[in-house]
């Protein structure tokens, strides 16, 4: 007996759930990174984000991009390093959306990929900026604070769960605050 | 070649290798690259109480925990596997300034002589650990993405950029962090 349910599921990315239509809008509040897919997958499907989040770990321990001494050096314009690390991977990702856009590049499940343009407010330049004030201080954006731990830096892990206190604290007062 | 490997990388090779997590991310399954909504996800999945913010269906983001749990894994095997011996080269100017606030040790990723939990009690531990902290939680999110989300997948996709957190870090590094790192 084959089991053709997973077949079934890949060759008919229409199994759109759409129960959830205010859902999207509340995830991709004051949110870059989102799902963007309609698919429901089980579980392991996700394996192989881990394994381009296991790349991309090794590239950042290796190119020394979690390094709270880099992150000084790029703050104090005394090193080239992390400009030409994030400098590359714009123009890198740029061109391969471009790319993507260009000749309608379809994921693996054979979805249409999606972007949806966010509107600019005021939080962007005053979150920047504390964002800015921590990341000099703990040499860590959220990436690389995950790299830390991962390199035996355990004490990383009361830095990440002041972070996300620090996201539940915005979440609660985020009415509140100018946007 | 392990040899090589074990060298620290140059900025060319990382660079491309993050670029190239954006169309790996969408090709993949329509994902969008950014890293701070996991601290996000964590506050839905942990404890939403009753705020409309933290109320939507995290399990969909999902793919984002296990993204950042290969990131952890990446470096551990990297430091692992492929680690240099040699203490990390930086700026020599950069050197005798730590050197004036206690700061010598370059054999890890961030100095032992801040980042331990010894020194996490301390007020400068305190402030620079569990403020800086934070402030990254807090700051990343009021501005609707960190590093990956905001300038790297942003700029991809041509969205006008926030470059405000360059500011935030510069102001931080040379005005604020000579009177922190002396407490």
């Amino acid at each position: 007996m084959i089991d053709t349910s997973y077949q079934h599921k890949t060759h008919q990315p229409l199994v759109v759930e759409q129960l959830n239509d205010t859902d999207y809008e509340v995830r991709a509040q004051d949110t870059m990174c989102v799902n963007e897919s309609h698919l429901q997958h089980k579980w392991y499907h996700n394996i192989k984000y881990a394994i381009v989040g296991i790349i991309f770990g090794i590239v950042f321990t290796k190119a020394e991009v979690i390094s709270w001494f880099r992150i000084q050096e790029m703050f104090r314009l005394q090193s080239f390093h992390m400009y030409g690390v994030i400098g590359t991977a714009v123009v890198v990702g740029m061109i391969s959306v471009w790319l993507i856009k260009r000749f309608n590049i379809k994921t693996i499940y054979g979805e249409k990929i999606e972007f949806h343009p966010k509107k600019f407010n005021k939080g962007q330049i005053i979150g920047g900026l504390i964002f800015g004030l921590g990341w000099a201080m703990t040499g860590a954006c959220p990436g690389p604070l995950f790299a830390q731990i991962g390199t035996g830096a355990l004490v990383a892990l009361v830095v990440l769960l002041s972070a996300v206190t620090g996201t539940w604290v915005y979440g609660y007062f985020r009415e509140r605050l100018p946007h | 070649m392990i040899e090589l490997l074990k060298q620290p990388w140059p900025w060319y090779v990382a660079g491309a290798f993050v670029g190239l997590t954006v169309p790996a991310l969408l090709i993949l399954g329509n994902k969008h690259f950014g890293i701070s909504a996991n601290l996000r996800h964590a506050c839905a999945a942990c404890l939403p109480t009753n705020i409309k913010f933290f109320k939507y269906n995290w399990k969909k983001e999902m793919w984002n925990f296990f993204f950042v749990g290969g990131i952890l894994l990446g470096a551990f095997l990297a430091t692992q596997f492929f680690s240099s011996p040699d203490p990390i080269q930086v700026n020599q100017t950069l050197v005798e300034e730590l050197k004036g606030y206690g700061i010598n040790d370059y054999s890890k990723m961030i100095p032992a002589q801040i980042f331990s939990f010894e020194n996490l009690f301390s007020i400068r531990g305190l402030v620079l650990l569990v403020g800086g902290g934070f402030l990254v939680g807090f700051g990343s999110r009021y501005a609707g993405g960190c590093t990956s989300g905001h300038s790297i997948m942003g700029l991809s996709d041509l969205q006008k950029p926030s470059l405000s957190f360059m500011v935030g870090g510069f102001i931080m590094a040379n005005l604020l962090l000579p009177f922190i790192m002396k407490l």
